[in-house]
């Protein structure tokens, strides 16, 4: 019965960085509510692929199991996704999994996402509070505007939306809608606002916004669905006008 | 090292660092602008081939009656159009479409797009050659009876077709990221309604266009 059903998985495998990627194919013994990561940590248990070899167990990575730390994002069945958050069941057989190539792929599904905090960082994703001393509390939020912000707070720094956009790649230079996205977050802040035109130095700058060409890919992968195509809309507007004025300003 | 610092970065902002975010503003620019509201006009004259020879014939002496023409079409179509291509094509090298995997609406125009960017190219160039150019060489008249005798050609008056529905797609198309490339359209919802009127205006200049073409043979 359902005991011998089994779930075939296709998994996209590289040994290190600079070796070549191969595909393996494994079957594994079907459990109900089985998620990607459980059929991937039955691999783990029993490292054995379809024709019966040993081989070395799949690396990926996951934490929270519940879609909010963005570890175990790969591309399955080709599209980009949570592993965790992806139910067996209402995949395709045989189970496609590929690492996020558009990061530097480390060993089999693991990549590395370091240029997006790299962005983070460019962008000054954080707000400034107190300097040599306290500077006391801040000015009041609007529930409505925390609500606006709330959406964005949520960015887990998957990559998803990075993979998925079809101008993040070798040949340019973008530093993605993620980091957009945080830009107009920590800009919308009452005290992140002190800082507003540095981040849209680097909106304006060769990363930034004139890298989007609004295919919208990134705001139908994004797992928390953070309007980040309205969040580039808006920069475009304040990136044009801040371009201008600080021009006509020199 | 990288450092959380909390003070601005003290190094001077380069300008060039500023680029691609001008050229990409010029792109969309000379793309709406001059090279959007020539084509209008473009199909505009071109209609009155509905209304028969001799209107459509009136129509070309005006408009080689404007002062200064040669220039007008050097500055306001040739050099926008060389800039938007030559960028174009650039662009479209360094995006990596995904359509296949991906099948949005607007993944499926972002890629149609840059078709029909190359399309237009090939277009305009056997377009301009053949009704700007080769008059001027071979001391042609441009009258009805000349585009008549190109059009007569099955496979000139397809490429004709797919030339001019491509070109309008471009355009429209164009209009509806514009909006957003200049921060009007923001939100998903004023974006769809942008998105309907474009394909309506699609429609209607595909439309004219195709019939005026009819209306050559
Ligand atoms: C002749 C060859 C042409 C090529 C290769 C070309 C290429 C392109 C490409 C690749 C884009 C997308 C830019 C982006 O996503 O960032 C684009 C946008 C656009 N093009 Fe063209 N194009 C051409 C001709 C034209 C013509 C003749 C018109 C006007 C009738 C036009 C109007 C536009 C407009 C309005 C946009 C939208 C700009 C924006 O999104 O901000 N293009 N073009
Ligand atoms: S809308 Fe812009 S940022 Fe988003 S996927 Fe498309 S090109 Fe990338
Ligand atoms: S914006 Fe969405 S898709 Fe992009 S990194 Fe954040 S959570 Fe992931
Ligand atoms: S394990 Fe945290 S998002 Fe999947």
């Amino acid at each position: 019965m359902s005991a011998e059903k089994v779930i075939r998985l296709k998994v996209k495998r590289k040994d290190q960085m600079d070796s070549e990627s191969y595909w393996e194919e494994f079957a594994i013994p079907y459990r109900p509510n089985m998620n990607v990561i459980s059929a991937l940590m039955e691999i783990q248990r029993n490292p054995v692929n379809a024709e019966g070899t040993k081989v070395r167990s799949v690396a990926w990575e996951y934490n929270c199991l519940e879609e909010v730390c963005g570890a175990c994002s790969m591309r399955i069945n080709g599209k980009v996704r949570q592993a965790c958050s992806t139910l067996v069941e209402k995949l395709e057989q045989p189970i496609q999994l590929e690492p996020m190539e558009t990061f530097p792929v480390e060993k089999d599904l693991v990549v590395d996402r370091q240029r997006m905090f790299d962005a983070l960082q460019k962008i000054k994703g954080w707000i400034p509070i107190d300097g040599t001393y306290a500077m006391g509390s801040g000015p009041l939020i609007s529930s409505r505007e925390q609500q606006e912000a709330y959406k964005f707070s949520t960015c887990m720094t998957c990559g998803c939306c990075l993979d998925a956009c079809p101008n993040v790649n070798s040949g340019s230079p973008f530093i993605g809608p993620q980091a957009l996205a945080q830009t107009k977050y920590f800009n919308m802040h009452p005290t992140g606002k002190l800082t507003k035109n540095e981040r849209l130095e680097v909106v304006i700058g060769d990363e930034g916004i004139s890298n989007c060409g609004n295919s919208q890919n990134c705001v139908e992968v994004c797992p928390k669905d953070i309007p980040l195509t309205t969040a580039l809309a808006e920069l475009n507007h304040e990136a044009n006008r801040y371009a201008l004025w600080s021009w006509l300003k020199k | 090292m990288r450092s959380n610092s909390l003070t601005a970065d003290l190094q001077p902002i380069n300008k060039n660092i500023r680029k691609r975010f001008v050229l990409s503003r010029l792109h969309s620019l000379a793309g709406i602008v001059p090279l959007g509201i020539f084509m209008v006009e473009h199909l505009l004259t071109n209609s009155t081939a509905l209304l028969g020879r001799e209107k459509y014939n009136e129509q070309i002496h005006l408009i080689q009656s404007i002062p200064f023409l040669p220039l007008l079409e050097i500055f306001l179509v040739a050099i926008p159009l060389i800039f938007h291509a030559g960028y174009g094509i650039y662009l479209s090298m360094i995006s990596k479409s995904n359509t296949q995997t991906y099948k949005y609406e607007r993944n499926r125009l972002f890629f149609f797009q840059r078709v029909t960017g190359i399309t237009t190219l090939v277009f305009i160039i056997y377009h301009v050659w053949s009704f700007r150019l080769a008059p001027v060489f071979y001391g042609t008249e441009i009258n009805f009876d000349l585009v008549n005798s190109h059009l007569e050609n099955v496979f000139v008056f397809s490429f004709y077709v797919i030339g001019v529905v491509g070109a309008v797609f471009h355009f429209s198309n164009g209009i509806r990221t514009g909006l957003i490339t200049w921060g009007v359209t923001k939100g998903p919802a004023s974006q769809r309604i942008a998105q309907r009127i474009c394909l309506l205006f699609f429609a209607v200049f595909g439309v004219l266009g195709v019939t005026s073409l009819f209306a050559f043979i």
